[in-house]
């Protein structure tokens, strides 16, 4: 704005270009500090006459429950924080696995969107549009109990090369003893392998990678898109074939676009796993949930909660800020 | 792989396009036939799955529960009243917005999009309240709605543009007036017996628990978004703390903060329902998404809109809302009504805190033995619910987009 063209003396204050944005953020600050401070102030007050007042000496108590499937050995008398520690552990490996699985379900849904065959290209829409418009939740809790549970034991398990789907769990071809590959076996009507997934590890898995695979196509699809069409035209005059194409020329230019979409998918993607307990399996969440239920103590279960969650979401933005700097355009 | 550029010439016919879409070359025909009989084969398979070996009795027993919850009998009147009034809102607002002088050619009147629409409408009418065997008293009262809706519809279009100007600007009024209508309809109240929310459910509980977050949390994104892009950095780091940290936050550690520490926080009696806590906890949540939307849109108004407006002598509010809102919001509409598609899908995660949402309800129904393993049967009928919803937001947004697009020349029709 210009100068005034009334004195000054005659601006009233509220208008006056000083006055009014100290006044405002006075305002704003007094009610939220009041606001918060009333809060603070019940949250104290009632917690006291609870007996609740925050402390995390409880955290060190024997937590009385087992955990249906753990990566670290836990037994019900072990404390609390450890339980807590193996839901995290849980978590993080249906994140990290729900990750790789998504994006290159992901990728290739996106890059169908441009294939020559229209039927494959209407498909990989239909995809997008079908998994986007259902909640998640109800996914999951459809893989759970509709296909996994579903799924047949023993002898009439469905076998794939390397791989055995039965309900008693997923069994996986992996390096056993002495690093020799083993197949998944079956004794005495029990399969045995040296890679065994629970079915609601695979049932979250499932949910997540085919739900967040949706989203990703969409992020790959822009991605490729706002490359320009020359690049194809160029690539096609100087004999590249339309898959060499893509690897080379057009993805190469699209992770730019696509990086920062990745980012805020795979949070997301954390961030659903929470919905694991709907499908039974032990993560984070659950655990938190039950350890809530047995020691009444909520305050201190979700600043764990929110907090655990926040590292993992900033941890995953700090890789792929990395990874952004490194597939940005390198000028001098 | 990208489409081809189109050949110069007469246009292809549709046969000979879908020919080289198809079978362009040898490896398309072939992956264009291993698709296809997997399509086959899937379609048949869920053909039959739906016709022969899908026991639909566990929908058809539990209708009501699906759609109102544990809702009062003898005041299930009100809700019947309320769907009357929408339907009546409905096809008013519908009517009116084909209204054409009587000289025009009638079939102005109902373009192809709205005779589909009614299409739809009759043949739902007509299959979904027989397929859920309901009572023939229940189904003429579905018949009856429908026939309002289009009656409605067909009297306005003729004759609204007889309705002076000023009665029809009251009309979008409406809208707001019968939500209030409606939230004392179902709720009680005015001399109506009260229905406490832990007796709403099902499809009844998702709709006001959806509805109520997407009207609040717009206003409150709005004043997030505002304050994010302020100049005054109380405000702004106060709106970045606040968005940041429920977008750091998965959903349901929120709402299950709502539903553990909001007792604590708030002094003895006065912390509300646990219906309302989860309705306030997804209002709260969707607010810092629907602010993020907003701020996209308004990062795309440049700079000199606001500055000639206050050059031109408007307040810094007067400019905000007649020179740069309605610019910000037409860009953030697809974002916006993005977000409140997925407030909807939250609403399922409603099951999980104990509440009896349609999930909820479904996994409540799941429990009876009498229907033990008919989930695929629910689960299929609740995604074709949700995905038809979802997808008409879509499409609504889509349409409201073209009409608001300036370059568009039917924007003026």
């Amino acid at each position: 704005m210009g100068p005034s063209l009334r004195p000054a003396a005659t601006t009233p204050w509220w208008r006056n270009r000083r006055v009014v944005p100290f006044a405002v953020q006075a305002a704003a600050g007094l009610v939220v500090l009041v606001v918060v401070a009333f809060l603070l102030g019940n949250l104290v007050r009632n917690l006291t006459a609870a007996g609740l007042l925050l402390s995390w000496s409880w955290l060190d108590n024997p937590a009385g429950f087992d955990l249906a499937e753990s990566s670290i050995p836990f037994s019900a008398s072990q404390p609390y924080w450890l339980a807590l520690l193996a839901g995290l552990v849980n978590t993080l490996k249906v994140v990290v696995v729900g990750l790789v699985g998504a994006t290159l379900l992901g990728t290739a849904v996106g890059s169908a969107a441009f294939s020559s065959n229209g039927l494959l290209k209407r498909l990989a829409r239909s995809y997008v549009e079908l998994v986007r418009n259902i909640p998640l939740l109800l996914q999951l809790v459809f893989w759970y109990f509709v296909v996994f549970l579903a799924l047949p034991n023993g002898v009439n398990a469905i076998q794939l090369p390397g791989l055995v789907l039965a309900k008693s769990g997923l069994y996986l071809g992996w390096f056993g003893e002495g690093w020799q590959w083993q197949l998944p076996q079956l004794t005495d009507g029990v399969w045995q392998a040296p890679l065994r997934l629970s079915v609601e590890f695979g049932a979250l898995l499932t949910g997540l990678v085919v739900y967040t695979a949706a989203f990703i196509a969409e992020v790959v699809r822009g991605g490729i898109a706002a490359v320009p069409q020359g690049q194809w035209e160029a690539a096609r005059s100087l004999g590249f074939s339309p898959l060499v194409t893509l690897r080379r020329i057009v993805m190469p230019q699209a992770l730019r676009v696509i990086v920062p979409g990745l980012n805020s998918q795979y949070i997301s993607l954390a961030k659903n796993s929470s919905l694991a307990v709907a499908c039974g399996y032990t993560d984070l969440y659950s655990v938190a949930e039950t350890t809530l239920n047995q020691t009444g103590r909520a305050v201190e279960v979700v600043v764990l909660l929110l907090g655990s969650y926040l590292v993992i979401d900033l941890l995953i933005s700090a890789l792929m800020n990395g990874l952004n700097a490194a597939v940005q355009l390198k000028e001098r | 792989m990208p489409a081809s550029l189109s050949p110069l010439g007469p246009a292809p016919s549709r046969w000979k396009r879908l020919r080289t879409e198809l079978f362009g070359s040898r490896v398309d025909g072939l992956i264009s036939i291993a698709l296809g009989a997997a399509l086959v084969a899937i379609a048949f398979g869920l053909l039959k799955w739906t016709l022969f070996q899908a026991q639909w009795a566990v929908i058809q027993a539990n209708s009501t529960l699906f759609a109102v919850g544990r809702y009062p009998i003898e005041q299930q009147w009100r809700l019947w009243l309320l769907t009357a009034l929408l339907a009546a809102a409905t096809g008013v607002s519908w009517g009116l917005l084909r209204a054409l002088p009587r000289d025009q050619p009638s079939g102005q009147r109902w373009p192809f999009n709205d005779r589909l629409a009614a299409g739809v409408l009759v043949a739902l009418a007509l299959a979904v309240p027989l397929w859920l065997q309901l009572s023939l008293a229940i189904q003429l009262r579905w018949w009856g709605i429908t026939a309002l809706v289009l009656v409605l519809r067909w009297a306005l279009a003729r004759w609204g543009s007889d309705v002076p100007w000023g009665i029809q600007r009251l009309v979008p009024l409406l809208w707001p007036g019968l939500y209030l209508v409606g939230m004392v309809l179902i709720s009680g109240g005015l001399g109506l017996i009260q229905v406490a929310p832990s007796q709403w459910g099902g499809l009844l509980l998702t709709l006001v628990a959806s509805s109520f977050a997407i009207l609040l949390c717009f206003p409150l994104g709005l004043v997030l978004a505002l304050g994010r892009r302020s100049e005054l950095p109380l405000l702004r780091w106060g709106s970045v703390v606040y968005i940041e940290f429920i977008r750091g936050a998965p959903l349901i550690t929120l709402l299950f903060l709502g539903q553990n520490i909001l007792g604590f926080l708030l002094p003895g009696g006065l912390a509300p329902d646990r219906v309302w806590r989860a309705a306030w906890v997804l209002t709260f949540f969707a607010a810092a998404y629907v602010a993020e939307a907003l701020r996209s849109g308004l990062a795309a108004v440049p700079r000199g809109q606001l500055e000639a407006a206050q050059s031109l002598g408007l307040s810094m509010p007067q400019g905000l809302v007649q020179v740069v809102l309605p610019q910000a919001l037409r860009v953030a509409l697809p974002a916006v009504v993005g977000q409140f598609i997925t407030l909807l899908q939250d609403t399922t995660l409603l099951s999980l805190i104990g509440l009896l949402d349609l999930l909820g309800t479904a996994r409540a129904v799941m429990a009876n033995p009498a229907f033990l393993g008919k989930s695929a049967e629910v689960y299929l009928v609740l995604a074709v619910l949700f995905w038809c919803c979802c997808a008409a937001l879509g499409l609504g947004s889509r349409a409201l987009e073209t009409r608001l697009n300036p370059s568009n020349p039917a924007r003026y029709q």
